[in-house]
């Protein structure tokens, strides 16, 4: 799995492309905690077009990003899920925590 | 009941081998002419019941993993993922949404998951030597479809 950043306005995007799975999840987990302590975001959008393949380790990823913009007031929402991944952020329910937004 | 078609398997359980298995699973399932969705449903599945004997069944070792694959009648599809680790005290709580002994960094929603895109499920489990899951789809011919 690949992860690349876009940061403008307090607003911190990562474009997660790939497969996320508990594998994969362990050096996402490491990269984003470093991408968060870096930037210091307010926001935080987890931008997910590129990626193919997700479980629910990642939706234990995305809770994560959640708790840790939450502690600093900062908000945090799941953009653009297509396919697999789309299905499990509904069979889980995370959206009732983590808001979807459709930007495309 | 007999099988049509079978394939059994068995690897360590590395994290690593969890995308080999729900490529293999998606792989045997291909000829039953599955949709998109209903490939990603199997993989998810068989994602989580591997993920899990590797985080839960085998915490601090590398254990034996067990997949068996059966084409039964009318296009169903089951899938057994076994394994001779710790087992689950409660079997009936596992299987409740958010209920993980996994830490921080579980979700406590594989079994959810795996509940919600398969037709059926069924876990078996002695504490000490090892858990069954089963997962049965059924994937119907496209022709019959509304």
């Amino acid at each position: 799995m690949n992860i690349s950043t876009a940061f403008a306005a307090g607003r911190l995007t990562l474009y997660l492309s790939g497969e996320l799975d508990h594998h994969e999840a362990r050096s996402a987990v490491t990269l984003i905690d470093q991408l968060l302590d870096e930037y210091m975001p307010r926001d935080c959008a987890i931008e997910l077009s590129g990626l193919s393949f997700m479980d629910s380790s990642g939706i234990a990823v995305i809770a994560r990003i959640d708790r840790r913009l939450k502690d600093t007031g900062g908000r945090v929402w799941i953009e653009n899920p297509n396919g697999q991944p789309r299905r499990v952020i509904d069979a889980s329910g995370i959206d009732r925590l983590v808001p979807v937004a459709i930007s495309r | 009941m007999k099988a049509h078609n079978y394939i059994k398997m068995e690897f360590p359980s590395l994290s690593s081998n969890e995308a080999f298995a729900r490529t293999a699973a998606a792989a045997f399932a291909a000829r039953l002419d599955p949709t998109l969705e209903e490939l990603g449903d199997i993989k998810t599945a068989v994602s989580e019941a591997v993920t899990n004997c590797i985080v839960h069944a085998y915490p601090n070792e590398i254990g034996k993993i067990a997949m068996r694959m059966r084409i039964l009648k009318d296009g169903q599809l089951e899938i057994m993922v076994r394994d001779w680790g710790r087992g689950i005290e409660n079997v009936e709580q596992a299987l409740k949404p958010l209920y993980s002994t996994g830490g921080a960094d579980r979700s406590g929603m594989g079994f959810t998951i795996m509940e919600s895109f398969m037709d059926k499920l069924r876990v078996r489990s002695t504490p000490g030597k090892g858990t069954t899951v089963v997962l049965l789809r059924t994937v119907r011919p496209r022709r019959t479809r509304g």
